[in-house]
């Protein structure tokens, strides 16, 4: 069986781009079989043969419950790349979504920001300390790590506002 | 919180789908076959809906049979008459449909 192993970064606030670059690669034959950090591996199918989806879910929240719900509707688990799972599915067996409403697609974007904050609040304050009690310390990087992640809170709030919108009207 | 409110679509489905007990796959297949394929919940959404109407009160999870990872769930009395009152509020909105928009072929 033909396999390649790709290495890939992908902001988390980038997570639809990542999923349109494997839905691509599962459209052109490439589906995914693992993934790593970073790290994405692929074997040959017949062309279109999967649809790739990805989630934002934490280790605590994937309970045998969501995972024999996933396999009864025909989705197979891929594998986790840390706070995020991978799961593949034949399209002959049906489309394949993760999210059917707004609701839940906004919830699932809530998360992720979530996350980020934390991250974020907790590089400004390490950042803010060491650069003024530490000098020559690194704590520049911190600062900037604390930038780049208000710039992502930023762009997901931006689709998150694009759904709210659209949520005043339909579900 | 006002008790007129209208449900959504998914939620509406998810509690008429337990008026008999099902597994959480159950429900998905209902859903479908009572909406005749327009009606899909997807598994994120309906494993958040189920989690969150437990909360609520208007479904209970049945004890699990030895072992297994499915759980089951049921309507409690709080959700049948919610959804009593959900469908008295459709009832109103298609009569109001009708007259209106079908006022000219009557």
């Amino acid at each position: 069986m033909e396999r390649k192993t790709l290495r890939k970064w992908f902001w988390a606030w980038n997570f639809d781009k990542e999923e349109e670059w494997l839905e691509e690669m599962a459209r052109n034959g490439w589906t995914l079989d693992g993934v790593g950090f970073c790290t994405y591996h692929f074997i040959r199918t017949e062309p279109g043969e999967y649809s790739v989806r990805l989630q934002y879910l934490p280790i605590a929240e994937e309970s045998g419950e969501y995972s024999s719900l996933m396999e009864e509707s025909g989705a197979q688990r891929v594998g986790r790349m840390v706070q995020w799972v991978y799961y593949r599915k034949k399209t002959v067996d049906g489309s394949f979504e993760l999210f059917s409403d707004l609701d839940s697609r906004i919830m699932h974007l809530d998360k992720i920001s979530r996350l980020m904050l934390i991250i974020a609040i907790l590089n400004l304050v390490i950042g803010v300390i060491n650069s003024f009690h530490t000098p020559g310390s690194l704590g520049w990087v911190n600062l900037v790590l604390a930038s780049l992640l208000t710039y992502g809170l930023g762009r997901i709030h931006g689709k998150k506002e694009a759904l709210e919108k659209e949520r005043r009207f339909r579900e | 919180m006002n008790e007129s409110m209208a449900l959504t679509e998914s939620t509406y489905y998810i509690l008429l789908s337990l008026y008999t007990p099902q597994h959480g796959y159950g429900i998905m297949q209902k859903t479908e076959q009572m909406s005749e394929g327009r009606v899909r919940l997807a598994a994120g959404t309906l494993y958040g809906a189920l989690n969150a109407l437990c909360d609520k009160g208007w479904i209970i999870q049945l004890p699990v049979a030895d072992g297994s990872r499915k759980k089951e769930y049921k309507l409690t009395e709080k959700g049948l008459k919610v959804l009593s009152t959900e469908l008295e509020r459709l009832r109103q909105l298609v009569a109001n449909g009708d007259s209106v928009l079908n006022k000219e072929e009557a």
